[in-house]
């Protein structure tokens, strides 16, 4: 009964916060309202039984891509009045396609059921007796390896990308040279000198 | 009881709502890429409740490597962006033909 309850309750939020952040007039509130959906599906994904995903999901989409999300709608001091024109315009037609697609997908779940998918079919079968982080750390690090090598992967072109992309010369700053500080030598930089008294130093 | 059927019809309003979501905000791209995280979320969700329907753990492995794309789809996405803002001062994406070099 909770769990019914429960999974009503993730269900709704999500949707409705989904809809909210594609409605919202102001992008600070479409991101929050982002947050919230992914909070509540890390719900549904806890009703699932997949802790870990739930975590990460909380982890990586709420402590970092959106909070990304936010640091760039909050820098750029963008009109944002202007980029909702043609709103109502696109609002027809995107209800039509989204109404056909939605009818579509849930028309295809309707007619679709399991085939005949035995045990032996599973490549890692959830055992009840395993935790769910330690299933998949078995999955992950004997079967998927490679895979999990190219996710890293992704993630270090992805923050190569994106510090070139965003780096800029900066016109009359004076940077540090660092090779040219770490080249300077004691002698090049010092003189002993004994001047006589009354006299001053040449420089 | 809560079956499959529910969480993929869940999974289904929440990835129609993100192409809704394109097809609202065409000229503000960061709703865009928000639209995109909502798409790959309800994938998240569908790979998930798979996963647990069919007592298959490799779902949830899946699932991971579409979060990973998702945050570096998000970086580079927004890194492009605020180039992109740099440039002209706005996010229009009216002619993102002049977007060259």
């Amino acid at each position: 009964m909770i769990h019914v309850f429960a999974f009503y309750l993730f269900a709704s939020i999500v949707v409705a916060s989904g809809a909210m952040t594609i409605l919202a007039r102001n992008p600070v509130h479409s991101v929050l309202w982002l947050i919230l959906a992914f909070f509540n599906a890390a719900g549904l994904m806890l009703l699932l039984g997949a802790e870990f995903i739930a975590m990460l999901l909380i982890l990586v989409y709420v402590g970092a891509v959106a909070v990304l999300f936010l640091f760039v709608v909050m820098m750029l001091n963008i009109d944002f009045a202007r980029l909702r024109a043609g709103f109502a315009r696109y609002l027809p037609f995107g209800l039509l396609i989204a109404a056909v697609l939605l009818a579509e997908i849930v028309l295809a779940i309707g007619v679709w059921s399991f085939g005949d998918l035995g045990p032996d079919t599973r490549m890692a079968t959830i055992d009840p007796d395993v935790p769910n982080i330690e299933a998949i750390g078995r999955a992950l690090y004997d079967r998927y390896l490679l895979v999990f090598e190219g996710a890293g992967i992704v993630l270090l072109v992805a923050m190569v990308g994106a510090i070139v992309l965003t780096q800029r010369e900066r016109a009359g700053v004076r940077p540090q040279n660092i090779g040219k500080q770490i080249r300077r030598r004691p002698e090049d930089a010092t003189r002993n000198t004994q001047p006589e008294v009354g006299e001053g130093v040449e420089l | 009881m809560i079956g499959l059927g529910h969480y993929l019809v869940v999974s289904a309003i929440l990835f129609v709502m993100g192409v809704l979501g394109i097809f609202l905000n065409r000229k503000n791209i960061i709703i865009i890429l928000m639209a995109i995280e909502l798409i790959l979320l309800s994938v998240n969700i569908n790979l998930v409740a798979f996963s647990a329907f069919l007592g298959d753990v490799v779902g949830q492995v899946f699932a991971m490597f579409v979060l990973t794309v998702a945050a570096g789809e998000a970086a580079i996405g927004l890194a492009i962006l605020v180039i992109y803002f740099r440039g002209h001062g706005n996010i229009s994406v009216d002619d993102p033909s002049r977007m060259k070099g």
